[in-house]
């Protein structure tokens, strides 16, 4: 089979119990199975992971960096969305 | 965050979990009941959080399934009494913070009915349950806001006792649960200082002024106590929760940090405690307090208190008055759908 005809993969690990999966690379593959056993052999060689996601490249819908002005911006001028906007006096303690 | 407990058993965990990662993978090594509760138990007691497709008890699922879609009905149903005074907010930038606080609340619905998911149960369940008047929600938010200084009392006491249980929850035992309240307990601090805030601004103000933030703090102080629930000694989920690690606090515990923390903020406002009965307690290096009024309590958590059934009645409204979009996201899809195919059978 040619490399052309398999499918990317996006590979996610979970290193540690309690902690979020992150993105760790991709690899091809033919399938979903054989995916997570190709993730397995390459990416969690030295115990990086206690669990593995694999996810089709072409299933995730990525936002594009020339969105981020209609995407991210609108929050940079609602600084009282911070907990810092608000002066909050030592002798109350922390809140 | 590193558990000194981890650390100590590490090895044993790294082989633990290489072994049995998933529900699957155990059955494949056919335990039984008891043997997967031991090893269920053995994570838990080592600090290892659960995680959606490990094997659990079914109690555990139902009891994480209880506490969270609770916690998640709050905070929707908690919009409300802060929602309504968002077009009475007294001025441009009280509204957009106020608004902005209310937006929060939602997310924070979103992120706990999504973790709830986790567990194998629809939304629409979850949400049947609440306005059928099965699943319950903290009933604070069965008190009426009355006036802008009850936007304060509620963002600086209720949000605060909120954030006091939740930050407790960051260590809960199920994977989604604790990561979803370190998420909320980053947005959380804003909403208890924009209400005190709010309560300084009141109480550095005209008689007037001093006097609403007075009564706005006499009407939220002991509902926000009881928002902890029960005594232990009283509380019907505790002594499972706790060997569970769903609750790592309990709820008499929780309660003295929050009195204890809100005490000298009641006195820099300058105005009177509502706890007559509340003294420094040099020895035990705590506040002694007063007794909350139980009855007042129960009665409110079943069903009587002044707003339970305009919350409810409010929420389905909601609901089906939204029921259009939702269609119509539904017919869009299957437009777009239609589409394609109409393309690639013309090409
Ligand atoms: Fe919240
Ligand atoms: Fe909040």
């Amino acid at each position: 089979m040619s490399l052309e005809k398999l499918e990317l993969f996006e590979v996610f690990l979970r290193s540690k119990r309690g902690l979020d999966h992150k993105h760790a690379g991709s690899l091809h593959a033919e399938d979903k199975e054989q995916a997570l056993e190709y993730a397995r052999d390459v990416y969690t060689r030295r115990s990086e992971g206690v669990s593995i996601w694999v996810v089709r490249s072409n299933d995730i819908c990525a936002s594009q960096e020339d969105d981020s002005d209609s995407f991210f911006d609108p929050s940079d001028d609602k600084p009282y969305r911070h907990a810092t906007y608000y002066d909050i006096p030592k002798e109350v303690g922390t809140m | 965050m590193i558990h000194s407990v981890d650390l100590y058993s590490k090895n044993r965990i790294i082989k633990v979990v290489n072994i049995l990662t998933t529900g699957e993978e155990m059955t494949k090594y056919n335990k039984s009941e008891a043997e997967l509760e031991a090893i269920f138990q053995q994570k838990i007691d080592s600090e290892q959080k659960i995680e959606p497709k490990d094997w659990m008890p079914e109690a555990y699922r139902k009891n994480l399934i209880r506490q969270m879609s609770q916690h998640a009905h709050s905070e929707i149903i908690g919009m409300q009494p802060e929602g309504n005074f968002i077009t009475r907010a007294p001025s441009l930038r009280r509204k957009t913070v106020l608004l902005s606080k209310v937006q929060d609340e939602g997310g924070h619905g979103l992120y706990l009915y999504s973790a709830t998911e986790t567990l194998g149960i629809e939304r629409s369940e979850l949400i049947s349950a609440l306005q059928s008047g099965q699943a319950k929600y903290a009933s604070i938010f069965n008190y009426p806001a009355q006036t802008w200084g009850d936007m304060g009392a509620i963002g600086w006491l209720v949000d605060g006792a909120a954030i006091v249980n939740q930050v407790s929850l960051q260590r809960t035992s199920y994977g989604p649960y604790a990561r979803g309240m370190i998420r909320i307990c980053k947005e959380e601090s804003f909403h208890q200082r924009q209400g005190y805030v709010i309560m300084m601004e009141l109480a550095k103000g005209t008689p007037a002024q001093k006097q609403m933030a007075q009564d706005s703090l006499n009407r939220f102080y002991w509902p926000s106590l009881m928002m902890f629930g029960p005594h232990d000694s009283e509380s019907a989920h505790s002594a499972k929760s706790m060997k569970w690690k769903i609750k790592r606090e309990t709820n008499d515990d929780l309660r003295q940090k929050f009195i204890d923390q809100t005490a000298p903020q009641i006195a820099y406002l300058g105005l009177e405690h509502p706890d007559k009965d509340l003294v420094w307690n040099e020895e035990k290096g705590q506040h002694d307090s007063g007794e909350i009024d139980w009855e007042e309590f129960y009665a409110v958590i079943n069903g009587n208190g002044h707003s339970n059934r305009q919350r409810i009645q409010h929420h389905v409204k909601a609901h089906e008055e939204g029921a259009w979009v939702r269609d119509a996201m539904s017919e869009y899809k299957q437009k777009k759908l239609q589409r394609k195919i109409n393309a690639e059978t013309a090409a």
